[in-house]
């Protein structure tokens, strides 16, 4: 099981967690299983079956897309944090 | 007892002295650190160039940042070469082995015609306001010549903007600008401490102009009641910005400011908050990456964090801002390692710190190697009408 940070922008979608435990090897098998659990995040995270423009994901501090993307190994107990784009400044 | 006069016979037979003209040789090889050690207001009035003020009270405790390598010469001068005698005394009992005291000191230097410098320093009062600046060496009074004479632009007058027009302008950055089209509204006051009750219904840059006006006279404020969009915002900035803080509330100005940034070669320090958490990071053309390589398009409208659904606590922005702050005035001084390449994410509710790395990406749209946006896009709105309540 890997944790799973959920940026503050995304709660409403995940009954408010802050950290969700994930099932998975790689970025998308986490993915997948948040997913199949919290269904209405798929718009905010997923765009034709890749990750969406507006979101990265950092495993161990690093942007997946500079690994392997998706399929970028994660091991247990790494720090796997979703960050959309945010905004606010007011 | 010894007088004085015998003292400083006794002193001078034990060091090493050299003329004027021979002073002038050993400063043009450019080899020996040059070290005044008179007072402020004799410095103020010219000094040789190259030389570093130490006054003579401050030579112990200084020294050995300046010159730290012992074995390098030193040439130490004042204004007639008697403080400087002793103060060559005490180099040498530090350790220093090559140590000449200017005979005749700085008034010698200048009857021989040679070269003079002279900075515009520091009027008295100044120095008694940044006298904590000015006690840091990586600050000290060429520093604050540099903040006073720095322009940093803040867009946005609210939650990020207050804490740090603030903050840069009690440090005495010269000039500030403040792009913001809003006006003082009382849920603004939970957070935004640039305004107060008594300015409410006022333009916020005429709010945030007044306070900084009263906290530092030394500040000029430009105020640009507007908010920032293709139209205006090369006008914005063909006034000459070494720096933006960015403390906007929305996609389309944000991008905006950075394609800006990329476009004029200035750097961004990016600042974001919602409800417990917040971001920071800088982005520097050239040094680092650019928002764009870190999210290359802004995010449907529909998909956008509902503006209404927001809120956040009052001292968040205080944390960010005053963070934004402490990187502008970084980058400003040239000093330390400014947030480039990292983001900084910071939650207020387990109080804790992370940073995650950000690479330039070579594909990015406006700053990668074949960009496809050369021009201003104004995205649509988000949360229109409802824009204070992030």
């Amino acid at each position: 099981m890997t944790q799973v940070r959920i940026p503050p922008t995304l709660r409403e979608q995940t009954g408010g967690e802050r950290e969700l435990a994930a099932e998975g090897d790689t970025v998308r098998d986490l993915l997948d299983d948040l997913l199949g659990r919290f269904p209405a995040l798929r718009q905010q995270l997923v765009e034709d079956g890749d990750l969406a423009p507006f979101v990265n994901v950092y495993v161990e501090g690093e942007d997946v897309r500079t690994l392997d993307g998706l399929e970028t190994e994660v091991k247990a107990g790494s720090t796997v944090i979703l960050l959309p784009a945010m905004a606010g400044g007011t | 007892m010894p007088t004085y006069r015998e003292l400083l016979q006794q002193v001078r037979a034990e060091i090493s002295e050299v003329d004027a003209s021979h002073a002038r040789e050993l400063v043009d090889t450019g080899e020996p650190v040059i070290v005044d050690v008179r007072e402020q207001d004799e410095w103020d009035e010219g000094h040789i160039p190259g030389a570093v003020h130490i006054p003579r009270g401050h030579l112990e405790s200084r020294i050995e940042r300046t010159a730290p390598d012992p074995s390098r010469a030193v040439l130490v001068y004042c204004s007639a070469g008697n403080r400087s005698a002793f103060a060559a005394k005490t180099l040498e009992e530090f350790g220093y082995e090559d140590v000449v005291s200017l005979a005749g000191g700085f008034t010698d230097w200048k009857r021989n015609g040679y070269p003079v410098e002279q900075q515009a320093g520091l009027e008295a009062q100044q120095r008694a306001r940044y006298s904590r600046h000015l006690l840091i060496p990586e600050v000290g009074e060429q520093g604050q010549l540099k903040l006073l004479d720095s322009k940093v632009l803040l867009v946005g007058a609210g939650g990020l903007g207050s804490p740090a027009s603030l903050y840069l302008a009690a440090a005495g950055v010269g000039r500030i600008g403040i792009v913001d089209a809003d006006v003082v509204d009382e849920s603004n006051l939970q957070r935004q401490i640039v305004h107060s009750t008594e300015r409410l219904g006022e333009p916020k840059v005429e709010s945030a102009k007044r306070t900084i006006e009263a906290l530092n006279p030394d500040v000029q404020v430009v105020a640009y009641e507007e908010r920032l969009t293709s139209e205006n915002v090369e006008r914005i900035l063909a006034d000459g910005w070494d720096v933006i803080v960015d403390g906007a509330d929305n996609f389309p100005t944000r991008y905006l400011v950075n394609d800006a940034s990329v476009w004029h070669d200035v750097p961004v320090v990016h600042g974001s908050i919602y409800r417990f958490e917040g971001q920071v990071t800088v982005f520097k053309p050239g040094g680092g990456p650019c928002y764009r390589c870190l999210f290359p398009t802004p995010p449907p409208p529909e998909l956008a964090p509902s503006c209404a659904e927001g809120g956040v606590l009052g001292v968040l922005p205080g944390v960010i801002g005053s963070l934004q702050a402490n990187e502008a005035l970084k980058l400003a001084l040239g000093i330390g390692e400014p947030l480039v390449g990292r983001l900084l994410l910071f939650d207020a509710l387990s109080a804790e710190f992370d940073e995650v790395k950000l690479r330039r990406d070579p594909d990015c749209p406006v700053c990668g190697e074949h960009p496809t946006i050369t021009e201003y896009i104004d995205y649509v709105e988000f949360c229109a009408g409802t824009r204070e309540t992030a």
